[in-house]
């Protein structure tokens, strides 16, 4: 993992001290809310609807089981027990006091963690593929690249206040895990298609929220040492030109969308024009040495395959199901990648108690080199796990109530806090993840509908990236009630789109049903081996309409 | 917030307490955490007098995020009108044993949805 230098140290506890002093004032009258607002929120606490709320950063979602124990003390002695996994592979507690802020930072600064730009107008927490450095179809670990972009973007100046918030993810496997076309920036790895070189494609103007749009490619190819170069070109642009008159018209997607993409590389091309070469030999050195920490772990020389994964599996049908969603091939033989669902069924998707928190870290100790991730899926990873020890791995987890078998089915729904705790929400959503993880609850039928993402979101700001969910659903209010649209055929992944509205808004009661006929209607049409989402780009989002209406005329009866 | 957007009465003045961020309820004197014990204002001359309590106790630095909000009396308690303040009021409708509805259970079975 990246250690902290002595900077970094120096920098988080410094700020953790401002920040004492500054709820000190606070409590103390010198500050009044307006002033202090900011500062709080730049320190990642937010007032929700019935407490503060800390956001903490998890960069691109690595963990190690020392801060996830710490994280655990956190909850036990300053909320109530548990949090909350993000979107952004972020942790967040509903419960904190602000008088206790201060000392819980003094806590995550003693395990090299913190609330930087979890918040504000600044380049937000960088996120990543969460099987980064592992994945067997890695061109390459993007973790250092993230890790540069962390430090780059940590109090840039320049960048320190932006027209609006500001979201970048890195990729380096062929496929897309980390949402690249979401995102205001994107970093891709990729190798040169004549030269087989690797460098980097760079994407913008992607975003969800009020207006959804799909990212571009804006930096076919920048060859090493050209990244930071390029993204500064990307962010002059925009923090020279990006508006700042209307906040809904701020982020990066709008001027992408309103100059055009031609429009923007050129003012891309010209300000790299302007600045000089492009190539710096610092870049390519800090990345050198950042990689070092990220440097391939000492793997065991073991078969490919496992005999006793294999007994177990064969003897085990539970396990055999649980194994065929969880694992993903790893780049080390005789290794997998796990991922472990934070969605068991009926609870709210992404919680997770102290109590797991601390089995889990001692289960990371023992099977996964001490290490794990955050999935933008709101689950957790455990990227070093030997095939021989899956199977007492798998048990473990389940006296954990850690061992449901859904990753990527139906029930594991992606779902922000909504109104249960934001107070910016305008419905619900854990509750309808909840009902309708019920009404799909059998194993055998989770599995025979296959992969299938419904993502949900309490408001327009779409942090449940309910657009890019096969089924999305967004909760709004309608005539003093919770009301749900239901949207079809988005995609999160490389071929990423933003889903079709079906017809009018449903009540929480009608939703879960209203999502059973679209996978009924699926089940009826598809063809041997197509995923749901296939059917649906197959036919067309306007067939499955039909499916959708015989609830919202039964809603009209 | 002026007179004229201020909701009909009956209405209860809630907060979150700036100490702690937890929800916390006007009573003729000072706060409480006990929804029940709630001063509610039945005219709109009391309506106004809770908005500037409101602001006074902004300025005192007690509260934050002041507000009036309408209810229904129910079983003598005030219950939100609208389902925003009812879940502030209760707690997160997901996790009955955390918030207010823990706390004051008789409470929110009268008030609950
Ligand atoms: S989508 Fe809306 S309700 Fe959900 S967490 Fe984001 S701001 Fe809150």
């Amino acid at each position: 993992m990246y250690r902290y230098d002595e900077f970094d140290e120096r920098f988080v506890r410094e700020r953790v001290a401002q920040f004492r002093d500054q709820v000190q004032r606070r409590i103390d009258g010198a500050l009044t809310e307006e002033e202090f607002r900011p500062l709080r929120l730049q320190n990642g606490l937010y007032l929700q609807l019935h407490a503060y709320m800390l956001r903490i950063a998890v960069p691109y979602g690595v963990l190690s089981s020392r801060q996830l124990r710490a994280l655990a003390t956190i909850a036990d002695r300053y909320d109530r027990g548990y949090g909350h996994f993000t979107t952004r592979q972020n942790l967040q507690f509903n419960w904190p006091k602000l008088r206790d802020a201060p000392d819980i930072l003094e806590l995550l600064a003693d395990v090299q963690m913190h609330t930087i730009q979890t918040s504000g107008n600044c380049i937000r927490n960088t996120t990543a593929d969460q099987f980064a450095g592992v994945a067997a179809d890695e061109i390459e670990d993007p973790r250092p690249v993230a890790e540069l972009i962390r430090q780059w973007s940590s109090l840039h100046p320049e960048f320190a206040f932006l027209p609006r918030k500001f979201k970048i993810a890195v990729n380096g496997a062929t496929e897309d895990r980390a949402v690249l076309k979401a995102h205001d920036v994107a970093v891709r790895i990729i190798r040169h298609a004549e030269t087989g070189e690797t460098g980097y494609q760079i994407l913008a103007g992607g975003g969800l929220g009020r207006t959804p749009m799909i990212g571009k490619i804006v930096v076919d190819f920048a060859p090493k040492g050209h990244l930071l170069s390029h993204l500064e070109a990307v962010m002059r642009v925009y923090n020279a030109q990006g508006r700042r008159d209307n906040k809904y018209k701020a982020r990066i997607k709008i001027l992408v969308h309103e100059i055009g993409l031609p429009e923007f590389k050129a003012r891309i091309a010209a300000e790299l024009e302007a600045e000089g070469p492009s190539f710096r030999q610092e870049e390519v050195d800090e990345l050198a040495r950042i990689a070092t920490f990220f440097a391939r772990k000492e793997y065991e020389t073991l078969a490919p395959h496992s005999r006793p994964y294999e007994r177990a599996r064969a003897a085990n049908r539970d396990f055999a199901q649980w194994a065929d969603t969880a694992l993903f091939a790893h780049k080390a033989d005789g290794y997998a990648i796990v991922t472990v669902s934070l969605k068991p069924i009926g609870g709210p998707p992404g919680d997770m108690t102290s109590d797991q928190m601390r089995a889990f870290a001692d289960l990371a100790d023992r099977y996964s080199l001490g290490e794990l991730r955050v999935s933008h899926a709101q689950n957790l990873v455990l990227p070093h796990v030997k095939k021989d020890d899956l199977f007492a791995l798998w048990r473990a987890l389940g006296e954990h109530g850690l061992s449901t078998a859904n990753v990527g089915l139906i029930t594991d729904i992606i779902a922000c806090p909504g109104l249960d705790y934001c107070a910016l929400a305008t419905a619900r959503s854990i509750p309808i993840a909840q009902a309708i993880a019920q009404r799909f609850a059998d194993p055998a039928r989770q599995h025979d509908i296959g992969p299938l993402n419904i993502k949900i979101s309490g408001c327009i700001n779409a942090c449940g990236h309910h657009h890019v969910g096969h089924i999305g659903i967004l909760g709004l209010e309608k005539s003093g009630r919770e009301s749900y649209q239901i949207t079809l055929g988005g995609d999160a992944s490389w071929n990423a789109a933003i889903g079709e509205l079906l017809g009018p808004g449903l009540t929480a009661d009608e939703t879960p049903a209203a999502i059973e006929r679209l996978v009924d209607f699926y089940l009826a049409h598809r063809l041997s081996g197509e995923t749901f989402i296939e059917t649906v780009k197959r036919l067309g989002a306007g067939a499955f309409k039909g499916a959708f209406a015989g609830v919202s005329r039964h809603e009209a009866a | 917030m002026t007179a004229a957007s201020l909701p009909p009465p009956p209405a209860i003045l809630i907060a979150n307490d700036l100490l702690d961020g937890d929800v916390v309820f006007r009573k003729s004197d000072g706060w409480t955490r006990d929804p029940r014990a709630a001063f509610i204002a039945y005219t709109s001359d009391e309506t106004q007098a809770l908005a500037l309590v409101a602001r006074e106790a902004e300025a005192r630095r007690e509260v934050v995020e002041a507000s009036i909000v309408d209810v229904d009396i129910r079983d003598g308690a005030p219950a939100p009108r609208h389902f925003r303040e009812r879940f502030k009021t209760l707690g997160p409708s997901v996790r009955p044993d955390l918030g207010k509805q823990a706390q004051f259970p008789d409470y929110a079975r009268a008030a609950g949805a």
